[in-house]
């Protein structure tokens, strides 16, 4: 250690002679380091984001949007009889009628009150429509209260404007709504002659619009009522396993049931969520690959720089070596020094990262940089820088001295 | 002199392959990167009707009043108008061409096979003019359709490709929620990029399938499938919704010039300073007017992410240009002996400086020349992870190399490579002749 402290200084004077070769790996690995933690920290965010469950029983659910065609009147009837059809399906466990769900994207929004006149509504959330049957659709799980009773599911169609005796919320929305107290039967304003008292909280349930910010994205609430449209979605829950049978049968049993309808968009949960995080993802694996280039990039750079530089300086190589160095000392040398230049261009690094994540948390919805992933961008980067030299430095301490002398 | 230096360029270059490779692989990779994140940022920002977009505008009526965006600190008016507002917006007809407008769907019953749900538009017959819609067959219908709430349609390409393969769909009728529409135009492949003309659900989504009369639609009572905004609870039913002051239509006028820009504005103005004295509105009037330039900027149709990876692309290439310089460095100085020698025999350092930046600069063509291949390769990438959104993202424009995507490339690696390989260029010719010789 000591010995290796006593050669900076003459490493310092050697670099003095190359101050421009030393100066660009030192900006490399700045700007490398920069740009390394920057990105670390984008794609452990969507890994983040991505990684927020929905509340449902994402592996055994899938969904289908359905369509009457021609406005059929008995629109109630149909649908209770579509319901217990899928129900009847084999390998169904459950089924329900809905809006919208988790995930979809597009959905229904209000804003709740705690107080029945106020100018700003204490929350903003999202309505499910579901039935007695929600609870085993979806797998959601009851953190208090209870669920819906078949008494009181009433029909809703899309201009109705009524609202729900009884209301299930998401913990998430309970606690936003009643920081305070338990929001377990209390009562909740839709507007001002609207109001819904909670008979039930789920541990957890995500919003249609979840995957598109890092916000609004628990609050949902959920109403007894069965949608009354032309157009709306069913959700079914197969016994595990048995998913893609039971997609395929309950489409043609469907068609059977009635060929007065267009059955679209029949997805798993699993393609859902696939299709809402698809820009994130893009976004990730793009900068996950260009961080990996741009290591290798500065790894193949250091390598051909310092070859270069253990060219030109063969000669005193060879003649450190006549003079007793081993060759363990001229491989240390290289590496000291480029410790020295690639810390340096670290420090720089870190400081630019940080500085560029200031930036980046003012223009982007991002949290700030965890100093972790400057600090491991630091340590990849270094032993990059090392690894790079490591070869060269081989073939600097492989000059034999004689062929140094005789050079003379 | 050029051809010779080039010649010599490609010698020495041959002379020391890896060193060449190298700097040949980092600024293709280089330019690779930071070009395929600018191809996506260019066509996302492009200008969608060029020739008219300073002349098409989006009017703005503060309907819910300053108490509405009490906790929205950019303190915007609401995107989009009521029924009520763009109909009396549409009675006054006080600009040369205007149109409110919805997205919405029907299904389509093509006679033969399953019915199935196409994605439509009901909007005005000035839609087309308006926007410079391309027509393969026909014509947009009448400003009587629209009064009269005609069954008239205009089908987009792949809507009357699927429904009339082959055939001309012109006169024919198609059904349509289960009532028959006469096809009176067909629409040539049409996707503006940025989908300015509602940007309410991804400002990159496909155009529509076909185009109704709105007040066809609005009649027929065709659900919105864009956004609805209320402030309050709307009283309930369709006619409730008319009625309400929910958001839910899109509107544009066009105002050929300044002085029509002028009067349209004072025209909002009075609406509005109306719909207060009339008892609707408890505020001064607000009224605002945008460009398509000013709209897509205000409604942030480029995602903040795009400009942040194609600055992340940039600096990716900084450092594949400081790499690059470093090993030019290295090459030059490699050879310092045979240029000591050059000048010796008479090679003034101008010579010297020139042959080095044509070197560079063939470095540069090469690698932009890889470089396009990777942008390419890139963007192919990017397409295939967009693909499971290919319905919210119009991957054709927003992931392929056009001409002027080809130039900027181009330019971009032999620019860049030259003007870092000027200092590189410059450090070879000062060398001293005698130090090199001496060196020998």
């Amino acid at each position: 250690m000591a010995a290796a402290f006593m050669e900076i200084l003459p490493i310092l004077k050697a670099l003095r002679r190359n101050k421009v070769g030393a100066m660009l790996i030192g900006l490399q690995i700045a700007f490398t380091l920069a740009i390394v933690c920057n990105c670390l920290s984008m794609i452990q965010q969507y890994r983040d984001d991505a990684g927020r469950p929905s509340g449902i029983d994402e592996a055994d659910i899938f969904t289908f949007s359905n369509q009457w065609v021609g406005k059929p009147p008995d629109l109630p009837a149909r649908t209770n009889a579509d319901l217990a059809l899928i129900r009847s399906v084999p390998g169904v466990v459950d089924a329900q009628v809905t809006n919208s769900f988790p995930l979809r994207g597009g959905g229904m929004g209000w804003g709740l009150s705690v107080k029945p006149e106020q100018r700003i509504p204490t929350s903003p959330t999202t309505i499910y429509f579901v039935d007695d049957h929600g609870l085993a659709t979806y797998g959601l799980k009851l953190a208090a209260g209870r669920w819906f009773t078949a008494s009181e599911i009433g029909e809703h169609g899309m201009h109705d404007m009524t609202f729900p005796a009884s209301v299930i919320v998401s913990d998430y929305l309970a606690r936003k709504l009643y920081p305070s107290r338990n929001a377990l039967g209390q009562v909740v304003y839709w507007a001002p002659t609207a109001a819904s008292r909670i008979v039930g909280i789920v541990e957890r349930a995500q919003t249609p619009w979840a995957a598109y910010g890092h916000t609004e994205d628990e609050q949902s609430t959920f109403m007894p009522y069965h949608f009354v449209n032309s157009g709306v979605y069913y959700v079914v829950r197969a016994r595990p396993g048995q998913l893609n049978a039971v997609m395929t049968a309950v489409q043609t049993r469907l068609y059977a049931l009635s060929r007065q309808r267009v059955i679209d968009q029949v997805q798993s949960f699993a393609e859902t969520r696939n299709l809402a995080y698809f820009r994130p993802r893009s976004t990730a694996v793009l900068l996950g690959g260009l961080c990996l280039l741009l290591l290798a990039i500065t790894l193949f750079g250091t390598i051909g720089l310092t070859m270069y530089w253990v060219g030109q300086r063969r000669r005193q190589i060879g003649m450190r070596r006549a003079l007793g160095a081993r060759r363990l000392d001229v491989l240390r040398y290289f590496h000291t020094e480029n410790l020295l230049i690639a810390g340096s261009g670290a420090l720089l690094g870190i400081a630019l990262g940080l500085g560029a994540n200031l930036w980046l948390v003012s223009h982007l919805e991002l949290p700030r940089m965890s100093i972790a992933f400057v600090l491991a961008a630091a340590a990849v980067v270094l032993a990059v820088s090392q690894v790079a030299v490591f070869w060269p430095a081989l073939r600097a301490a492989s000059v034999s001295p004689a062929a140094a002398i005789s050079a003379l | 002199m050029l051809g010779y230096y080039f010649e010599l360029a490609i010698r020495s270059l041959k002379a020391n392959v890896v060193l060449t490779l190298l700097m040949i692989a980092a600024v293709g990779v280089g330019i690779g990167a930071s070009m395929t994140m600018l191809t996506t940022l260019r066509a996302m920002s492009g200008d969608p009707i060029a020739d008219k977009s300073a002349r098409l505008f989006v009017p703005q009526i503060d309907v819910w009043g300053p108490d509405s965006r009490r906790q929205d600190p950019s303190d915007q008016l609401p995107d989009q108008l009521t029924y009520r507002d763009a109909t009396a917006l549409m009675r006054a007809h006080r600009a040369v061409r205007q149109t409110a407008m919805y997205s919405m769907g029907m299904d389509v019953d093509p006679g033969t096979g399953r019915p199935f749900q196409a994605s439509g538009r009901a909007t005005y017959a000035d839609f087309f003019t308006l926007f410079e819609v391309p027509f393969r067959a026909g014509a947009p219908w009448s400003a009587k359709d629209d009064e009269g709430r005609a069954n008239v349609v205009v089908l987009g390409a792949k809507l009357a490709e699927r429904v009339f393969p082959g055939s001309n769909a012109l006169g024919r009728t198609v059904n349509l929620d289960g009532r028959e529409y006469r096809v009176v135009g067909v629409l040539q492949p049409w996707n503006p990029v940025p989908k300015f003309y509602d940007t309410t659900s991804g400002g990159f989504a496909n155009t529509e399938d076909f185009y109704v009369p709105f007040t066809n639609a609005v009649e027929r009572q065709s659900e919105s499938f864009g956004n609805q905004n209320c402030s309050a609870l709307p009283p309930a039913g369709w006619d409730g919704l008319l009625a309400s002051d929910c958001i839910w239509l899109q509107f544009w006028v066009e105002l050929p010039t300044a002085a029509a820009v002028r009067d349209y504005r004072a025209f909002l103005h009075n609406y509005a300073a109306e719909q207060r004295s009339s008892g609707r509105f408890h505020w001064p009037p607000r009224v605002e007017l945008h460009d398509v330039s000013d709209w897509m900027a205000q409604q942030r149709v480029v995602p903040e992410q795009v400009r942040v990876n194609t600055l992340i692309g940039l600096g990716f290439l900084v450092v594949c240009l400081i790499n690059a310089v470093g090993l030019m460095l290295a090459k030059f100085g490699s050879r310092a002996s045979e240029l000591g020698v050059r000048r010796a025999l008479g090679g003034s350092s101008t010579d010297i400086f020139l042959q080095c930046v044509v070197e560079t600069a063939v470095i540069g063509l090469v690698g932009g020349i890889l470089g396009t291949g990777l942008t390419a390769l890139g963007l192919a990438i990017d397409r295939a992870l967009l693909a499971p959104g290919a319905k919210n993202v119009q991957l054709d424009t927003l992931t392929s190399i056009d001409g002027g995507m080809l130039a900027i490339i181009l330019a971009v690696a032999v620019a860049s490579t030259v003007g870092v390989g000027v200092f590189p260029a410059w450090r070879a010719s000062r060398l001293q002749p005698a130090w090199q010789l001496k060196a020998q």
